[in-house]
């Protein structure tokens, strides 16, 4: 299977990548696995499956994937597609978080899955939530073999609300959706690349849906 | 929920994890990507890598072992020494790292701070806080440059002071290390923990003094901090990370098991 890692640009890809070589070498996956990264819309449109990573603010996202000329790469693409943390956050409709300096009150985001994403609502709790959480999971695919009251691990201020694309949440002050499918785009909140055993379990899923 | 947080800590000096007592007399106790994925699979949360003599020897921190780490673990780490500038933290971020640390070079231009969470996001921005108990004059004191006894000094701040002020700069976390208890594993200084939780809005870990399991519970229990980092008591196999999360979590302590 080829897996293309899209790269806007605007985010540090060292970690999922370094979490994909080690389930290509240690993850008894039952076919070759071939990594790329690419900003190129030629070179990804010759992958199986992608992985969208994001980090930072959805406005540099955004902005990363306008330069690379990958916005509607990613919008008409057919092919199982997983957006982490912001990767998730910019497959809704647009988001309350803006840059420091804007006038405008919201950021748009590639409105695959119709929504806002709002700042969390977590009263006196720290902002970002940051560290490891528990994950209320459907029957998805995507969470085959984990056990009940799994952890992992998020860094984020901003959340998608439940709804019907909902197939994971977690909660902090609010319940929000930890993992989101729409058709065939997937997106997570959280870092599977970082969430230890049960993340790398949460990847090879995705890699063998 | 969100889970209680275990941190082990590896000191790091020219380039291996080294322990000492009270900040001085180093042993080596074994290799960094050794230890970083024993760590990892025993169940740790983060991991920490402080190069202890960064700051005082006017050295940055060698990069090359903070991409090793990030080939062999899947948690998140922090890193810590001598990181002076946006650029020193936009190569260890690019290297793997989940958020730097920041201890002596923060007390020498505060600003760095405030530039450093402007840039990178609050997040990623930790400040260590290496603090001593004045028994004369009954106050907690800030030190600068601890990764060498012979640089060492005290800084004109006081604990709580220095507390406020780094999180009006963006600081995403602060670790206190209570200086008097490090390496004597009677436990941490919950006394001044329960002080600086008061007025700490982002997340307060604590390091310094753990010995038993008893001392990983009264911090969160009685200081209800967010983590608790130690060295020594996992590197020497005292307390082993498996039987620590059972006993917190029978103890009802959130920990991700």
């Amino acid at each position: 299977m080829k897996l293309g890692i899209i790269d806007s640009n605007a985010s540090n890809l060292n970690s999922v990548y370094q979490a994909l070589l080690r389930l290509k070498h240690e993850g008894n996956l039952n076919f070759p696995l071939e990594l790329m990264i690419s900003s190129k819309k030629e070179e990804l449109k010759t992958a199986d499956k992608l992985i969208f990573p994001g980090v930072g603010a959805i406005s540099a996202v955004m902005e990363g994937l306008k330069r690379n000329d990958l916005v509607d790469f990613v919008k008409e693409n057919q092919k199982p597609l997983l957006g982490i943390c912001l990767g998730m956050q910019i497959l809704f409709s647009g988001s309350e978080e803006v840059p420091l300096k804007s006038e405008s009150k919201t950021s748009s985001g590639l409105n695959l899955i119709e929504g806002q994403i709002k700042k969390i609502s977590c009263g006196d709790l720290p902002l970002p939530h940051m560290g490891w959480n528990s994950l209320e999971f459907s029957s998805h695919p995507l969470f085959k073999g984990l056990k009940e009251n799994s952890y992992v691990y998020f860094v984020h201020s901003y959340c998608a609300s439940l709804g019907s694309y909902t197939i994971a949440s977690s909660e902090y002050g609010q319940k929000f959706s930890a993992a989101v499918s729409f058709k065939n785009f997937l997106g997570v909140q959280f870092h599977p690349e970082k969430s230890g055993a049960v993340g790398a379990q949460i990847l090879k899923n995705f890699l063998e849906m | 929920m969100l889970a209680k947080r275990i941190i082990p800590c590896l000191d790091v000096r020219d380039g291996v994890v080294v322990k000492g007592v009270q900040f001085r007399n180093h042993e080596v106790v074994g290799s960094i990507v050794d230890l970083a994925k024993r760590y990892a699979d025993e169940g740790a949360d983060e991991l920490v890598f402080y190069d202890i003599t960064a700051s005082s020897a006017g050295r940055r921190v060698d990069k090359s072992w903070v991409a090793k780490i990030a080939e062999v673990i899947n948690i998140p780490f922090c890193v810590a020494g001598g990181i002076k500038s946006a650029q020193d933290v936009k190569e260890i971020l690019a290297y793997g790292a989940d958020k730097i640390s920041i201890n002596s070079p923060a007390l020498a231009n505060p600003d760095l701070i405030t530039e450093l969470s402007d840039i990178f996001g609050a997040q990623c921005i930790v400040v260590g806080i290496d603090s001593y108990f004045n028994e004369e004059t009954g106050t907690y004191q800030v030190k600068q440059f601890t990764g060498d006894e012979k640089c060492t000094k005290t800084t004109s701040w006081q604990t709580l002071d220095w507390i406020l002020e780094v999180q009006k700069r963006g600081a995403g976390e602060i670790v206190l290390n209570m200086m008097n208890q490090d390496g004597m594993k009677n436990g941490y200084d919950l006394k001044q923990l329960k002080l600086a939780r008061k007025i700490c809005k982002v997340p307060l870990i604590a390091s310094g003094g753990a010995g038993a399991m008893e001392h990983f519970y009264e911090a969160f229990n009685e200081a209800d901090v967010s983590g608790a980092l130690a060295a020594s008591v996992f590197h020497k196999h005292i307390i082993e990370i498996p039987k620590l999360k059972a006993y917190l979590q029978e103890k009802g302590v959130v920990v991700r098991a």
